[in-house]
């Protein structure tokens, strides 16, 4: 911390704010903004605006990309409190974290908590640097809600691990560089036989199959893994310790997928605001369809609801008390996601329901792919039956009936 | 289920088998893949209009059987079972509907026998917005000379691109009156919309398009006419919608019932099991108040609207739930373009706004029961 001396804690983070605002302005182009690209981190290609690699760099090196990671690994080394100037300062000139990716949200904090010292310096910083793309190799095709009955095989050969196998729904598989995945090194034990491993996937018999998804799109792929070998210094943690570090990592996942509390805030027009455009309003400016202006309404205070939980989730969880509001976060979120876009839907009637070409603006086709895309959200990350289970069985005591 | 009399029994069998044999969900996979503005395959169509399907609502002096409205409703559900794309509901049904409602005996002379057999498709364009709003009709017919002249712009006509004739809704001075349009007249052009179901629905043009006098459907001030006619379109789409809801619910049980997690079957948690019979349910409901809508208008009831109201709001209320389920209990799977479960949802939107969605119909409901 650059302002370490001085010690009344207030006027250091005010030194911080004047640091990071200056470093923003030096290195945050007026040019990048509102020109965030949030599937960069996933996606590939190479950005071709040489100012916006510019400012990966700049952030990757910095370290503010991951803010709150120990600088030791090439994160930001900053202070919950610190981070937070750092966003605020970032808003206010409209800079956005190039940072991203599954390496960020999911890999990171698990290697944090569970890896070698080994594995954290050489696996961390590029991750820090938004250089790696990671993908994450969990669920097969008889292992989805039920995960932990996974196949895929890794036999210890002396000098390295043997994987055999095939994972689906590998998000962003066809342009990742490393796999982070759950395998099976014990075929005796269920949850214990299961191990978390790291591989390039460039390694001889990797083999990904993009699968094409209801919305037209293809983020995910099948995985296949013929006679994959991979370094001993990849396992991390002990072998049959996957199973406790991939639902660590799964808590990451669940609480990113939530939407974290930003969804339905100002971005973009509100519903009410489209179904005023395409529905017209009474005499008394009212959106003219009675029963639909009840369920946006409906729909709002849902959502306003759900913000005030994570807020107050993120309060408790920071004042260091286990919330019992965070388990309710990815269903609820899910719900809102996609009741949104099916009023969305409903609201801009057939102009909603275009696929391409001649007569639709870009946001209703947005709208549509949106609409078809979202339905994922209640399944994977752990499906919504199954966070309900967690919920009935670990919080409220419920157990099976005998 | 309706009591059906021996002649629907045998037509629904037939529907069902048909749809089930030459008409499978793959069968529309290609028609999607295609990707013909069309939407629909002529080989199809043609095998049903063989079967007489085209002329079910049809009186036999026009080529037809005249077996009714509960009918064709039946062949809709067992084709909307596997999404068979065709323009039986819109040119069979619909259209046809404004013919026999409205038409005069010449115009029924020169349309109905080729519907009834598949010679003609004819389309129904009444709206010009992306939501279902007869009373915002701006579409112009101008008397001039012993005819008329038609000016307007039609959207989302459902087999706008396949049609051979138009039945198209606009205002003649002394209210809203409907006109037969040849597709191929002078000033009539198509723009076609590529849709979430792969079907036809055009953007169709009408410019100072010259009519006949004896182009015109009913009477010049024909709003009464148009609400009836649009009451049998929206009951044929609920009997399409019944047919969608009915197959999502039973591949979605079939699968439930055959995939293993946690070392069981699905269909085995009651969870699972609660959320099925309540779809069953629901499913049952919208049975009985479309096919309600359908033999009422075969009865002449006085109550069509109020029961065609209930029939489109209630089907789709239910086929929504039903679509959205089929995705979610299907899991990961119903995601892929591989599966159908996306079929199904993408065609259930669009049959949710055609003709009015449910807020509309609840709307015209209360209006109509004096809420």
């Amino acid at each position: 911390m650059a302002t370490a001396e001085l010690t009344n804690p207030a006027d250091a983070l005010e030194a911080f704010r004047k640091e990071a605002a200056g470093w923003l302005k030096e290195n945050f182009p007026k040019s990048l903004v509102g020109k965030e690209n949030v599937l960069a981190a996933v996606e590939g290609g190479s950005d071709p605006d040489p100012e916006a690699v510019a400012w990966k760099k700049a952030m990757g090196e910095k370290g503010w990309g991951t803010p709150t990671w120990p600088a030791e690994y090439g994160g930001g080394g900053l202070s919950f409190s610190e981070a937070r100037v750092l966003q605020e300062e970032m808003g206010k000139i409209g800079a956005w974290n190039p940072i991203g990716g599954m390496g960020v949200m999911m890999l990171g904090p698990t290697l944090l908590e569970f890896a070698s010292e080994e594995q954290k310096k050489r696996h961390i910083p590029p991750i820090c640097r938004g250089e790696i793309r990671w993908c994450q190799g969990y669920s097969e095709p008889g292992a989805g809600s039920d995960l932990a009955s996974l196949q895929t095989k890794c036999e210890d050969k002396g000098d390295h691990w043997l994987i055999n196998g095939q994972k689906t729904w590998t998000s962003g598989g066809q342009w990742a560089d490393w796999c982070f995945a759950l395998v099976r090194t014990d075929t005796t034990k269920k949850h214990e036989g299961i191990s978390f491993i790291l591989l390039d996937m460039k390694s001889p018999g990797v083999e990904v199959k993009p699968i094409r998804m209801i919305s037209g799109t293809s983020p995910f792929c099948e995985t296949f893994f013929t006679d994959v070998k991979v370094p001993k210094e990849n396992l991390v943690g002990e072998p049959g310790n996957g199973w406790t570090i991939g639902k660590r990592l799964l808590q990451h996942e669940r609480t990113n997928l939530s939407g974290g509390g930003s969804l339905g805030r100002g971005r973009g027009p509100s519903l009410s605001d489209i179904a005023k455009h395409y529905v017209g309003t009474d005499a008394e400016g009212r959106i003219a369809d009675a029963d639909l202006r009840m369920r946006i309404v409906r729909h709002e205070m849902e959502a306003k609801a759900f913000q005030a939980t994570a807020r107050r989730v993120m309060l408790e969880s920071k004042s260091g008390n286990i919330s019992l509001g965070s388990s309710i976060l990815k269903n609820v979120g899910a719900r809102i996601t996609q009741e949104r876009a099916e009023l969305t839907l409903e609201i801009m009637g057939m102009n909603g329901l275009g696929w391409s070409g001649e007569g639709f603006s870009q946001a209703e086709l947005g709208a549509t792919r949106g609409w078809l895309w979202g339905k994922a959200v209640s399944i994977y990350g752990g499906t919504t039956e199954i966070q309900n289970n967690v919920i009935a069985k670990r919080i409220l005591g419920m157990l099976d009936h005998q | 289920m309706a009591v059906l009399n021996e002649e629907q029994t045998m037509l629904r069998d037939m529907a069902r088998d048909w749809a089930r044999e030459k008409s499978p969900v793959t069968a529309f996979r290609k028609v999607r893949d295609a990707g013909e503005a069309i939407g629909f395959d002529p080989k199809a169509f043609a095998a049903q209009a063989e079967m007489g399907w085209t002329g079910v609502i049809v009186p036999e002096a026009y080529g037809g059987s005249d077996f009714g409205y509960l009918s064709l409703g039946l062949v809709l559900e067992e084709t909307g079972r596997t999404l068979t794309a065709s323009p039986l509901g819109t040119s069979s049904l619909a259209a046809t509907s404004a013919l026999l409602l409205g038409g005069s005996e010449a115009q029924k002379q020169a349309w109905l026998p080729k519907i009834a057999s598949g010679e003609a498709i004819a389309a129904l364009a009444v709206d010009e917005g992306p939501r279902h709003d007869p009373a915002k009709i701006a579409a112009k017919a101008e008397k001039s000379g012993d005819g008329w002249t038609l000016g307007g712009a039609k959207a989302f006509v459902a087999e706008g691109d396949g049609a051979h004739v138009f039945i198209v809704a606009a205002q003649t001075g002394s209210g809203i009156g409907l006109f037969l349009v040849p597709a191929d007249a002078k000033g009539v052009s198509r723009a076609s919309r590529n849709m979430v179901d792969a079907r036809s629905h055009a953007e169709v043009t009408f410019d100072k398009v010259a009519l006949d006098a004896d182009a015109l459907i009913g009477p010049e001030d024909g709003a009464d006419l148009l609400d009836r006619v649009l009451d049998r379109a929206r009951a044929g789409a609920a009997a399409e919608m019944l047919g969608l809801a009915v197959q999502a619910f039973e591949d979605t049980l079939e699968y439930l019932k055959t995939r293993e997690q946690f070392g069981e079957i699905l269909s085995r948690f009651q969870a699972l099991q609660h959320r099925m019979a309540n779809q069953f349910t629901q499913i049952e409901l919208m049975r009985s108040v479309v096919e309600g809508a359908l033999e009422a208008i075969d009865a002449g009831r006085d109550d069509v609207a109020e029961k065609v109201s209930l029939a489109k709001a209630t089907a789709c209320d239910t086929l929504h739930l039903v679509s959205r389920e089929m995705i979610q209990l299907h899991g990961g799977i119903g995601m892929t373009d591989e599966h159908h479960a996306g079929f199904y949802i993408k065609r259930a939107r669009i049959l949710e706004n055609a003709w009015g969605n449910a807020a509309f119909h609840r709307e015209r409901f209360a209006r109509l029961a004096g809420y």
